[in-house]
């Protein structure tokens, strides 16, 4: 190169040889990579089908259509083994997403309280958070659910002899049996439920409002609850005020009325969320340890109160770390559910491999539950990717 | 309210009192029976080797630490266990830490504001205008939008001590509030420091800084092994040390 170069060509960077350049080069190994799986998928989809040719096993998801005929121990929609596979499938889908959204709800709640607990400057509180993680988190998950079905079978009675009713509730071997409301009159209820959530949501952005305006701090939580009590009154006297309810009773081999909640779902329910509880605790522990000292202090020295600090300084921090670990447990859980199996929980592995022992259709089936799986997983991950760039943003 | 109280009280008593005050941790006697007086509008600068308890003592001031025995005074105010007596106590100190401590998920503005917002209770609209003010005074108005990670450390310190003086506070701490600076930002820092002095702020300094300390030093105490060791006007502290620990340390801080 001489140094008199044209204007035009002085003001661009020198370029490297192409094959040097690393644009180029990751372009090359992503089309490499492409090539790569699309070559080994053509091979075992290719073989795959011509080996079921040979032994005349029809492909394809007609077989779906067909009348299931096996029984399910329990579902959110109507089945009767009449059904076709599709609907069997649908309840163990919609069992496996219950037991998996009732569990990460819950396992978050109690991990995030032992995890507070562990931090506890009372030694005793401490010390019992710290035996429920390091015992439960040790222990096979497999084992806790044999653990907990073994637990709720063998202590508790036949039906005939279930114990109770407390409060309109039985417990016995076969589950718990609880009271239902029965008449629609309880929409008044649920009615007077949503607008007062609605009012509450109302009143937090007036008071935030008002602070911004005039400095004064109004307390939410007192009037919310009262807004909450007097409004969810209203909707139940606009019911026409119903105060039957449906309940269980024994008749002849088993219980009538209400509802049921089986001991197979309560065993996988504890099961799942105390296992993963527990490592929520560790997590939510160690996101609060991850917030420095000096935050608490600067945040004392300027004179917030213990909550106000939680509040606008450490859970603001400390979620930004507690979330991605979190999402894994989530997922977790939803795919340890699968381990229904053992206890005979009808969930939508359960389903469908009754499905494939009866049609032959193994490939379909594990398809399906593949599917299944992803398209819980991602949306999972999904959402919570969305409300963790959330947080962040509030950062930077 | 709060306005009433501070125009109907021109304090006459000291702004900070420690009486025969002591601290544990554990076995270990961090402060041994530690006596100080700060006047109102007095600057008084705390030196000492490592290890000596100058921050442990200053520390105590705002009640990050507890004393376990002796009497702690602020503004006529004793520091006990009582919570709604330390919130009224902090209100007043100011405190402005060697790490800086902002808040990193808000902005420089959400950080001044903050306090006045939430503790003093000012309509949001004129803490920012405040907010801005003291930003004008330590030099970085136009930082306000940033959020701490992207300014320079003598920005950061900056920044702390306007978030400090946000609140309004009547005694201002400093722990060792440029040593975690590169030379070229300590200035910056220490002529924010002076011009406060200059306005007559009660400040109480842990610094190494020694020029700062005779500019503004009222009062230079000098610590070590948990005791106050001397007490003296910078003229005679520098010039004519009494004690030997002193001596000793003088002679190391001022000859490199
Ligand atoms: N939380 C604590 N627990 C136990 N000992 C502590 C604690 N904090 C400080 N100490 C000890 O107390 C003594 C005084 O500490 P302090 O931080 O007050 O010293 P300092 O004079 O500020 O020193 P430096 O100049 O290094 O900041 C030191 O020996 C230190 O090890
Ligand atoms: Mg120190």
């Amino acid at each position: 190169m001489t140094i008199d170069t044209g204007e035009s060509e002085a003001l661009q960077p020198a370029k490297a040889v192409f094959y040097n350049d690393p644009k180029v080069r990751a372009v090359f190994w992503q089309i490499v990579a492409v090539v790569g799986v699309i070559a080994m998928f053509w091979f075992l989809i290719h073989n795959t089908i011509t080996n079921l040719d040979r032994q005349n096993i029809a492909s394809g998801f007609s077989f779906m259509d067909l009348e299931a005929g096996f029984a399910i121990g329990e579902g959110m929609v109507t089945y009767t083994p009449a059904n076709t596979y599709w609907r069997a499938i649908l309840v163990g889908l919609l069992n496996t997403i219950k037991v998996a959204v009732i569990g990460i709800v819950f396992a978050t709640i109690i991990g995030s309280v032992v995890g507070v607990m562990r931090l506890s400057p009372n030694w005793l509180v401490a010390r019992l958070a710290t035996v429920y993680i390091e015992s439960l988190r040790n222990v096979p998950l497999l084992l806790q659910l044999f653990f907990w079905y073994a637990l709720i079978v063998g202590i508790l009675p036949r039906a005939k002899e279930a114990y109770g009713p407390f409060l309109g509730v039985y417990l016995s071997n076969r589950g718990f049996n609880i009271p239902l409301p029965d008449t629609w009159g309880y929409m008044g209820l649920l009615a007077g439920f949503l607008i007062a959530l609605v009012a509450v949501m109302w009143l937090r952005r007036r008071n935030k409002k008002i602070h911004d305006e005039t400095g004064e701090i109004k307390n939410t939580l007192g009037p919310g609850m009262l807004i909450f009590a007097v409004v969810m009154m209203v909707g139940w006297l606009a019911g026409g005020a119903p105060t039957t309810l449906d309940s269980p009773e024994f008749k002849g081999f088993s219980f009538t009325g209400g509802g049921e909640v089986t001991s197979e779902f309560l065993a996988l329910w504890l099961g799942l969320t105390l296992y993963t509880a527990a490592f929520i605790a560790e997590i939510v522990r160690s996101g609060i340890e991850a917030v420095s000292k000096g935050q608490w202090e600067a945040a004392r020295s300027l004179g917030l109160k213990r909550g106000q600090i939680l509040r606008f300084i450490v859970l603001p921090q400390a979620l930004r770390v507690i979330i991605p670990p979190t999402t894994s447990q989530y997922l977790n859980l939803t795919k340890n559910s699968s381990l229904a199996v053992a206890i005979g929980y009808p969930d939508i592995v359960g389903v469908t491999n009754t499905t494939i022992n009866q049609s032959g259709q193994a490939i379909e089936g594990i398809a399906i539950i593949m599917a299944v799986y992803l398209t819980l997983s991602l949306s999972i991950s999904l959402f919570m990717n969305w409300y963790n760039t959330k947080l962040a943003l509030v950062e930077r | 309210m709060a306005n009433a109280q501070e125009a109907a009280a021109p304090n006459l008593g000291p702004a900070v009192e420690l009486r025969h005050m002591h601290k544990w941790y554990g076995e270990f006697h961090v402060l041994k029976d530690i006596n100080l007086t700060v006047r109102h509008g007095e600057r008084v600068v705390v030196c000492g080797p490592s290890g000596s308890g100058k921050s442990t003592m200053i520390r105590c001031i705002n009640r990050l630490e507890e004393h376990q025995r002796g009497h702690l005074f602020v503004d006529g105010l004793e520091l006990t266990n009582d919570l709604k007596q330390i919130e009224a106590i902090r209100k007043e100190v100011g405190m402005v830490f060697q790490h800086f401590n902002l808040f990193p998920h808000m902005t420089v503005l959400e950080n001044l504001i903050l306090g006045p917002t939430w503790v003093r209770k000012i309509p949001r609209k004129e803490a920012i205008e405040t907010a801005m003010m003291y930003l004008e005074r330590v030099k970085i108005p136009e930082q306000a939008h940033k959020f701490p990670g992207q300014l320079s450390g003598g920005q950061q310190q900056r920044v702390a001590i306007a978030r400090s003086l946000c609140m309004k506070p009547k005694i201002m701490l400093f722990d060792e509030p440029t040593s975690a600076l590169d030379p070229e930002m300590i200035k910056e820092v220490l002529d924010v420091m002076i011009e406060l002095a200059e306005e007559g702020m009660t400040m109480v300094c842990v610094t190494h800084e020694m020029g700062f300390a005779r500019t503004v030093g009222d009062t230079m105490v000098f610590m070590d092994e948990g005791e106050i060791v001397e007490m003296e006007a910078p003229e005679e502290f520098f010039s004519n040390p009494k004690n030997e620990r002193t001596q000793l340390f003088l002679s190391q801080i001022l000859s490199h």
